[in-house]
This record gives structure tokens, C-alpha cells and sequence, in this order.
């Protein structure tokens, strides 16, 4: 939708090209509730300019809906992204508390959520 | 009495769109082929698609607290124009953002020249955000029910808390498909009944019995654009998570 002339922002590059072909592979995916945050390491020059994009705007903790959401890039060529700089060490990630079995664990989980909506009344 | 409500179902059709809900966004709902605009989260349809596509977000960044140790989620289901953004927006401590879920077979975005557009189908995904106690993030994803975006709901469920499926009493048979989904996918929920100022009284039961629910999976009424009454769905949600689990050990 730009007009001529004007600058063309990456989300008009195809996510597989972005990712070199990797958006939607069978990798496990980041889930979307990480927290990721830029480790403050200095990225190589020579990254793809979607990488330093991200690594810019990580400077605080936000998970990778919240990035994918702001650059207004598909979360499947984010969560790509994200995971190499975190194999690098350029994104320091916090796992999701996730329920899995739903055994004791989750009820810990479970009891501190409730307790902090209720706070929320 | 569930006769009436049947006959309200069949009147009313099972499309949201010609509504005039006040709680209805139809600007960013169920989307299905991708685009890059992820402006369009407000909840009027002012702030919609003025300025350039293709381009960020243009909600302020609000970072998590960096006490923050990790993250957890809670599906918001329903079909589209159920209120389920205003919801979210009414609970989360961010404007709800929006962005997309897409299907999780090797390459379907990728294959254009080998598969079609058939398996380029995403979800619409709006979020929102509520930090609990400085140590927890609470995600809410939001995310239409219709059977084609199934596929869709099995990446983005994997790990959720549990899901509060949103009903319009109007309509009823436009949340059977969310509610189901979660059956399948074995995801605990409850439901909220979003009442809008139309909504005609419905006893629980017939409620109930329409939506053939179990005996155990609460049912609440709220307004999405209330906050208390939302934050109060939630709890319902959560306490039934907690009932479940306690009962079962």
C-alpha cells in the first residue's frame, strides 16, 4: 500500500526470504507467551537488518506476541528470528509457565494466578 | 424454554456481522489471508487504517516488568462480534494488540508453488496483557472458534491455563464451534455469557442444555465492558482450574 517512492518496510519482504525459508518449519516454535529481551551483546554487522530491528526493540522484557505485534511482522518469521538470536546469545529468553500434566505444580501456578486477578477487583 | 431460546437462534442466523453490537469490532475480526496491519486493535473504528500499512504498531511499548519470571495464558474463545477483544481489553493492562497464529504443518506458509493458498489460512489473534504479583505475566488470547481455524488452536492452546469461551445468548449456535474445539483439544473452560442490553433472561439451565454443557463447567454471566465483571470471569475460569485439579489428586 505505500506510494511510490516511499520507503517499503521489511513486512513487504516475503517471510521466506526473511527467514530464509524457515517461517513455519517444523522446528518447535517459539511459544508466542515467551519472554524474550536483548542481552546487550553487540550483533555482528553483517545481520540481516530484520535481526538488529528486533534485538533494538527488545531493550526490556516482552514476549513474542508483543514483538511480532509491534514491527507488524508475522509471528511465524519473529519467532524464527527470535530463536537464532537466542542460539547466539543477542536475546535472553524466559520460558512460558505452561500446565502440562496438570498435576500439583500447576496448582502453585494456578493459586497465584487466582490470587493476583483477585487483587485485581 | 429452550424452545424459545432455539427459535431466537434460528431468527437471529449465525452471522455476527449484521449486528449492532456495541461490543462488535468488525474491522479486525476473523481474518483469514494475511496482511500486515496490526493497527487496527482500538476499540473504535477511528483510530482503523489512516495511516501507512505495512508498517510497526503504533501502540506505545509498555515492557514487562523485569521481576517478571515468566509468562502464562488464558484462551479467549468465541466467535467473532462476542466481545471477546473488548474483554481483553477491559482486563489487560496494555491497549490489546493484534497479530496472527498460523498453522503449524511444515512449511505451509512457504510451499506457495507446491501447495496453494489452502494451507496459508491464519487467525486473527488479538492479546492482551495483566502482570500478577510482579513475578507473572497473564497473557489473554483472544481468537475466533469457526472449524477452519482449528488447526491454528493447537499450537496456540499447547500450555494454556484454560480458556473462557464467550457466549452471545442471541446467538448461541455461533459459540457451539469454539466450544467445541476446546472439547477436542481438551483445554478446561468456562463459559461467560456476555450480556448485551438486548439479550433476553435465560434460566442457567436452559443455557445449559443449549450449549450442552457438563455439570462441573461453570457458567457465568458478565459485560466485557466492565472491568470487575471481566477480572470476575476470569476467577470463575481459575477457580474451576483449581476445583479440577484439587479433585483430582
Amino acid at each position: 500500500m505505500s506510494s511510490p517512492g516511499e520507503e517499503r518496510t521489511t513486512a513487504a519482504v516475503r517471510p521466506y526470504v526473511i527467514t530464509r525459508g524457515r517461517a513455519g518449519s517444523s522446528r518447535d516454535a517459539l511459544p508466542l507467551e515467551t519472554l524474550v529481551e536483548a542481552s546487550g551483546s553487540a550483533l555482528p554487522p553483517h545481520l540481516q537488518p530484520e535481526y538488529r530491528r528486533i534485538a533494538d526493540f527488545c531493550q526490556g522484557l516482552l514476549s513474542v506476541a508483543e514483538v511480532a505485534a509491534h514491527l507488524g511482522q508475522p509471528p511465524a518469521v519473529v519467532q524464527v528470528l527470535l530463536a537464532d538470536l537466542i542460539d547466539w546469545g543477542h536475546i535472553v529468553a524466559r520460558p512460558p509457565i505452561r500446565v502440562v500434566k496438570r498435576k500439583r505444580a500447576d496448582l502453585d501456578l494456578l493459586r497465584k494466578v487466582l490470587d493476583g486477578l483477585e487483587s485485581k477487583l | 424454554m429452550g424452545l424459545r431460546a432455539s427459535s431466537e437462534i434460528s431468527m437471529a442466523g449465525t452471522d455476527g456481522t449484521t449486528r449492532t453490537d456495541h461490543t462488535a469490532h468488525p474491522g479486525h475480526a476473523d481474518r483469514t489471508t494475511r496482511t500486515d496491519h496490526t493497527n487496527e486493535t482500538g476499540e473504535t473504528d477511528e483510530t482503523g487504517d489512516t495511516d501507512d500499512m505495512d508498517d510497526m504498531d503504533d501502540t506505545p511499548v509498555m515492557y514487562v516488568e523485569s521481576s517478571v519470571a515468566g509468562a502464562a495464558k488464558i484462551l479467549v474463545v468465541g466467535p467473532m462480534g462476542v466481545g471477546k477483544t473488548t474483554l481483553i481489553g477491559t482486563v489487560s493492562e496494555i491497549k490489546p494488540l493484534s497479530t496472527e497464529a498460523t498453522m503449524s504443518q511444515a512449511g505451509a506458509r512457504l510451499d506457495t508453488k507446491v501447495r496453494p493458498s489452502k494451507t496459508t489460512t491464519t487467525v486473527a489473534l488479538d492479546f492482551g496483557r495483566i502482570t500478577l504479583g510482579g513475578e507473572l505475566v497473564l497473557y489473554l488470547f483472544g481468537t475466533p472458534g469457526q472449524q477452519r481455524f482449528l488447526p491454528a488452536w493447537k499450537d496456540l492452546a499447547r500450555g494454556a491455563l484454560g480458556a473462557l469461551a464467550l457466549v452471545d445468548t442471541r446467538d448461541l449456535e455461533a459459540s457451539f464451534d469454539a466450544i467445541g474445539h476446546l472439547e477436542d483439544l481438551d483445554v478446561p473452560f468456562s463459559v461467560a455469557v456476555n450480556a448485551f442490553p438486548d439479550s433476553k433472561p435465560h434460566s442457567e439451565d436452559d443455557l445449559r442444555s443449549a450449549l450442552d454443557l457438563l455439570p462441573h463447567t461453570p457458567l457465568v454471566i458478565c459485560d466485557a465492558r466492565e472491568h470487575k465483571s471481566s477480572v470476575q470471569a476470569l476467577i470463575s475460569l481459575v477457580s474451576h482450574l483449581i476445583e479440577t485439579l484439587t479433585e483430582a489428586s
